[in-house]
C-alpha cells in the first residue's frame, strides 16, 4: 500500500490532468451534442495549436499567453471554415466520423513534415513552478490549465442555459424543423458553436504546449480517454465534461499510483464500457 | 446455382488460380510481399463489411479480433510448440468466440448502434490489449517468431505466407459474395435499414448479428494468425492500435460497404497507394495525400466507389436489366418451387392483457379475439392504447400480464421474430419501408422471414405476386424514397401479406388516402378477409369501420369500453360519453 503522501499527490496529479481532459472533452462534447457532428480532428486541432504556440515561442520568442491570443481567434475562424465544408456537403453523423478522421490524418502528416516524428520540448520560465501545500507539489502551468477548464466550462454552461442563442441551440439539436418553425437560425448558430469549439482546442493547444512533451502520433493517445470523458459526461453537457475529466483523470493515476502505470488505460475505457451497456441513452 | 452465382464462383477460382500459379511461377520476394499486404487488407476489410456493411453495424474493433488472432498463433507456435497451421484454425476460432461473447452482451442493449457501437468496440481493443500487455501473454516485450518453423507450401518464406494471404481474401470475397445472397444476407439488409421492423418482419435479429460478428472476427482472427508469422515479430502497441480498425473502415466506404466487392476494391487503392509511399518524408505526403483522397471520397461518393461505378455503367447501357428486376424465379438452392399451401386458419385471443410504460398504465386488462376470415375493428380516441396492442401483438413489446394467443400457440412470451414466424404480421400507421431496398426487395424480406419461410429467390417470385394485388407491380424497381405515400401504404400491406399470415394487424392503413385510394384498400382489405385471415383493423375513419368491421371493440384509456356488432358499440353510452361528451349521451 503507497503512503498518504503519494495517494494525495497521485490525486492532485489525477485532477490536473483531468482538466485538460475536460478542456479537450468540452469542444467536442459541443460539437457532438449540439451539431450532431463528431469531430476527430479536434484532437488534430488542439495539437496543431500546441505546436504553434511552441513556434512562435521558441522561433519569435512570443510569450505563450501572447501566442494564445492570436491562435484562439484563428481558431475560431477554422473552426468556421471547417463547418462550412460540412455544411456544403450536408455532412451526417456518421460520415463527419470519417471526413474528420481523415482530416487528422492530414494534419499528423503535416505536423510530422514540418515539426519532424521527434519529440519537442517548450522550455518556459514557468514550467517547473510550483506551488507547495504541506506535503504536496502542485504545478503552477498544471493548476492554470484545471482552473481555465474549470471557468470555460462554467461561461459555456452559463451560456447555453442563459443566452437566446445557448436556447436555440439546444432546441435545434432537439428538433431542427420545429426550432426552425419558431424562428431559430440554425446555420448561423452552427457556425458559431463550431468556431467556439475550435476555439476551445486553439485553448487546450496553449497549454499542452507548456505542459508536456509534443510529438505528432500524440493525437491518437488522447482519442479513447476523452472519448470516454465526453459520453461519461453526456452530450453538450460542459460541467459533467469537466468532472468527467477529473473522474477519469483521478482514476487513472490512483491506478498508476497503486498498480502499475500501464494498467491506467483500462480504467477510463472500462469505464466507457460499462455507462455504455448500462445507461445508452445517456448519448 | 444461378446463372449469375456460377459465374461469380468461375470468375473468383480463375483470379484465385491464376493469381497462385504466379507465385509458383517465381515472382520477385518483393512483389510477393507487396500483394500479400493487399490480400490481407482484402480479407480484413471485406470480413469487416460483414457485419459493418450489411447489418450497418460499424465496428471500429476489428484490430481487438486481428489482435486476438496475432496473438493466439504468436502464444501457441512459441510456447506450445503447435505447427503453425494449426494455429490459424485456433486464431479464427478464438477471434470468433470473442466476437460472439462480445455480441452476446452488446446486441442485447437495443440503443447501441451507430457511433455508439463503434465507440463501444474501439474500447474493448484498448482494454483487451491493456490486458494482453499486462499479462503473461505479452508482458510488454512483445513476442518473437523468428524460430518458428514455416510449413514449405512453396519455396520460399514469402511465397508460402503470398498462398496463404490469397487463400484467405479469395474465400473472404466468397463468402461476403454467398452471404449477400443468401436468407442471412437479406436479413442483415433488412437490420441496415430498420431492425426493429427486421425483427417484426420475422428476422432473427440477435442471432443474425451474432452470427456475423463471429464471422467477421474469426476472418479477422485468421488474417491475425498469418500477419504474426509475416512481421516475425509481434507488439501491443503495434498490433491493438487504431490503425486496423480505422483502415478497415475507410477501404470499406470507400470502395462501397454494402457492396460485396466494395472493400476489396477499397483495400486494394488504400493498401497500394500507402505501400507507395513508404520510407522517409516522403511517406508522411503520401499518407497526408490518401486521407485526402478519402475525405473527397467520402464527400463526394458516400455510397462508395463500386456501386457509384455501376451506376454509371448501368446508366449508360440502359437495356441492361437491373438484377433486381430481373425475371424473379431463380432458384437458388435447388429445391423444387414450393406449392403455395395456404397456413392452417387460427383466431388470435388476447386476454387480460396490461401493459404499463413507467407511470403510465398504458393497457388495463384488454381481452378481445379475432376469428379467421373475420374483421375486428378497434377504435378509441387517440392515446386509448390501440398502436400499444399491436405492438404487445406482434411482438415488439412484451406484456406486463395476460395471455396473447394465436389458435393453441402462445405468443406473448415470444420474441417478435417468431410471432412473426407463426402468421402475425403488421402495417405501420406511418409507412417504414426498409429505405435501401427496392419494393420488390421489401416484400421479398417479409415473404422470406414470414409465416412461409422461403430462399430469397422464391421470395422474389412470391413477392412479384404480392405487387400485383396490391397493383404495384410496375414500381417493384424503385426505392421507397422515390413512392408516394399511397403507394407506400399498399407497400406496407404487400409487406404484411407476403408472410402468408394467419393475422394481420392494419394499423390506420387508410388514413391520409383520398377517397378513390380508401375504396380500392377497402376493396384489397375484402379480398384479403375471403382468403381467412383473422384482421385486427385499427382505423380512425368511422365511415370504413362501420362498413368492414364485423365486430367492434372501442378502446378508452387502456380499457375496453364497448364491444359487439358496429352499430350496437357505438350506441354504448360509454362510447358517446367518451368520444362526444355527457351531455350527448341519451
Amino acid at each position: 500500500m503507497p503512503s498518504l503522501t503519494l495517494l494525495g499527490q497521485a490525486l492532485v496529479s489525477g485532477v490536473l490532468a483531468g482538466g485538460i481532459y475536460g478542456l479537450l472533452a468540452l469542444g467536442l462534447s459541443l460539437s457532438w451534442g449540439l451539431l450532431r457532428l463528431v469531430n476527430l480532428a479536434h484532437f488534430a486541432l488542439a495539437l496543431l495549436g500546441a505546436y504553434l504556440t511552441y513556434q512562435l515561442g521558441t522561433a519569435l520568442h512570443m510569450s505563450p499567453w501572447l501566442a494564445a491570443a492570436a491562435i484562439v481567434p484563428g481558431f475560431f475562424l477554422l473552426g468556421c471554415g471547417l463547418h462550412a465544408v460540412f455544411a456544403y456537403f450536408r455532412v451526417t453523423e456518421f460520415t463527419s466520423l470519417l471526413v474528420t478522421f481523415g482530416l487528422t490524418v492530414i494534419l499528423e502528416s503535416l505536423l510530422q513534415w514540418f515539426w519532424t516524428a521527434d519529440y519537442r520540448r517548450y522550455e518556459t520560465p514557468y514550467a517547473t513552478a510550483s506551488l507547495r501545500v504541506g506535503p504536496l507539489f502542485v504545478p503552477v502551468l498544471e493548476m492554470l490549465a484545471c482552473l481555465t477548464a474549470a471557468a470555460l466550462a462554467l461561461a459555456t454552461w452559463a451560456w447555453l442555459r442563459f443566452t437566446y442563442v445557448g436556447k436555440a441551440l439546444r432546441a435545434s439539436a432537439e428538433d431542427p424543423a420545429m426550432a426552425a418553425a419558431f424562428g431559430v437560425n440554425h446555420r448561423r448558430q452552427a457556425f458559431l458553436l463550431s468556431g467556439v469549439s475550435a476555439a476551445y482546442a486553439g485553448v487546450a493547444g496553449t497549454f499542452i504546449a507548456l505542459i508536456s512533451t509534443l510529438a505528432p502520433a500524440q493525437i491518437w493517445a488522447w482519442v479513447g480517454v476523452v472519448f470516454a470523458v465526453v459520453i461519461i459526461g453526456g452530450l453538450a453537457n460542459p460541467i459533467g465534461a469537466l468532472l468527467a475529466g477529473l473522474l477519469i483523470g483521478v482514476s487513472e493515476s490512483i491506478t498508476m499510483a497503486v498498480v502499475t502505470p500501464a494498467w491506467a488505460p483500462l480504467v477510463s475505457f472500462s469505464v466507457l464500457i460499462v455507462i455504455l451497456l448500462v445507461r445508452p441513452g445517456r448519448v | 446455382m444461378s446463372g449469375a452465382a456460377r459465374r461469380f464462383t468461375i470468375a473468383l477460382m480463375v483470379i484465385g488460380l491464376a493469381l497462385a500459379a504466379l507465385a509458383t511461377a517465381g515472382l520477385p520476394a518483393f512483389y510477393e510481399s507487396f500483394l500479400y499486404i493487399i490480400f490481407s487488407w482484402i480479407a480484413l476489410a471485406t470480413s469487416w463489411a460483414i457485419l459493418s456493411g450489411y447489418a450497418g453495424y460499424f465496428s471500429f474493433g476489428h484490430g481487438a479480433f486481428f489482435g486476438a488472432g496475432m496473438y493466439t498463433t504468436a502464444t501457441l507456435t512459441t510456447r506450445f510448440n503447435v505447427p503453425f497451421l494449426w494455429t490459424l484454425l485456433a486464431a479464427g476460432l478464438i477471434a470468433a468466440a470473442l466476437g460472439a461473447g462480445i455480441g452476446a452482451v452488446v446486441f442485447r442493449v437495443k440503443r447501441l448502434r451507430g457511433e455508439l457501437f463503434g465507440l463501444l468496440t474501439l474500447a474493448i481493443t484498448f482494454v483487451l490489449g491493456t490486458i494482453v500487455l499486462n499479462t503473461r501473454i505479452d508482458g510488454g516485450p512483445g513476442v518473437f517468431l523468428s524460430a518458428v518453423p514455416l510449413p514449405r507450401l512453396l519455396a520460399s518464406p514469402t511465397g508460402t505466407i503470398y498462398l496463404l494471404g490469397l487463400a484467405l481474401a479469395v474465400t473472404t470475397v466468397g463468402v461476403a459474395y454467398a452471404i449477400g445472397r443468401s436468407r442471412l444476407g437479406f436479413g442483415l439488409f433488412a437490420i441496415h435499414d430498420d431492425e426493429d421492423v427486421a425483427e417484426v418482419e420475422g428476422v432473427p435479429t440477435f442471432r443474425y448479428k451474432l452470427a456475423a460478428f463471429a464471422l467477421s472476427a474469426g476472418i479477422a482472427g485468421v488474417a491475425g494468425g498469418i500477419h504474426a508469422m509475416y512481421v516475425g515479430y509481434v507488439t501491443v502497441g503495434e498490433t491493438f492500435s487504431i490503425t486496423v480498425p480505422l483502415y478497415v473502415v475507410l477501404m470499406s466506404v470507400l470502395g462501397g460497404a454494402r457492396h460485396w466487392l466494395g472493400p476489396a476494391v477499397g483495400a486494394t487503392l488504400i493498401a497500394a497507394s500507402l505501400y507507395a509511399f513508404t520510407g522517409g518524408q516522403q511517406a508522411v505526403l503520401g499518407r497526408a495525400a490518401v486521407a485526402l483522397v478519402l475525405v473527397l471520397v467520402i464527400l463526394l461518393l458516400p455510397e462508395g466507389v463500386v456501386p457509384a461505378v455501376l451506376r454509371r455503367w448501368r446508366s449508360w447501357r440502359p437495356r441492361t436489366p437491373v438484377m433486381e428486376t430481373a425475371p424473379a424465379p431463380e432458384i437458388l438452392d435447388g429445391h423444387a418451387r414450393e406449392p403455395h399451401v395456404a397456413p392452417r386458419p387460427a383466431s388470435l385471443v388476447v386476454s387480460d392483457v396490461t401493459k404499463a410504460f413507467g407511470g403510465i398504465q398504458a393497457l388495463r386488462g384488454v381481452s378481445l379475439s379475432v376469428a379467421p376470415g373475420e374483421i375486428v375493428g378497434l377504435v378509441g380516441p387517440n392515446g386509448s392504447g390501440k398502436t400499444t396492442l399491436i405492438n404487445l401483438i406482434s411482438g415488439h413489446y412484451q406484456t406486463d400480464g395476460g395471455r396473447i394467443e394465436l389458435g393453441d400457440v402462445t405468443l406473448s412470451t415470444r420474441p417478435a421474430h417468431e410471432v412473426a414466424g407463426l402468421g402475425v404480421s403488421r402495417t405501420y400507421q406511418i409507412p417504414r419501408p426498409f429505405a435501401h431496398l427496392t419494393a420488390l426487395d421489401n416484400v421479398a424480406v417479409a415473404a422470406t422471414f414470414g409465416a412461409a419461410r422461403r430462399s430469397p429467390g422464391h421470395a422474389r417470385a412470391e413477392a412479384r405476386r404480392w405487387l400485383e394485388f396490391t397493383g404495384l407491380s410496375r414500381r417493384a424497381a424503385a426505392l421507397p424514397s422515390e413512392l408516394n405515400l399511397h403507394e407506400r401504404k399498399f407497400l406496407e400491406l404487400a409487406r404484411a401479406l407476403a408472410g402468408q399470415p394467419r393475422v394481420i394487424l392494419l394499423d390506420e392503413v387508410l388514413s391520409g388516402l383520398n377517397p378513390g385510394e380508401i375504396a380500392s384498400a377497402i376493396g384489397l382489405i375484402r379480398q384479403i378477409q375471403a382468403r381467412g385471415v383473422a384482421i385486427l383493423f385499427v382505423e380512425h375513419l368511422m365511415r370504413a369501420v362501420l362498413a368492414l368491421s364485423d365486430r367492434l371493440v372501442v378502446l378508452n384509456e387502456g380499457e375496453v369500453i364497448a364491444s359487439g356488432s358496429p352499430h350496437e358499440a357505438m350506441r354504448a353510452s360509454r362510447v358517446i360519453e367518451v368520444y362526444l361528451g355527457k351531455s350527448h349521451v341519451a
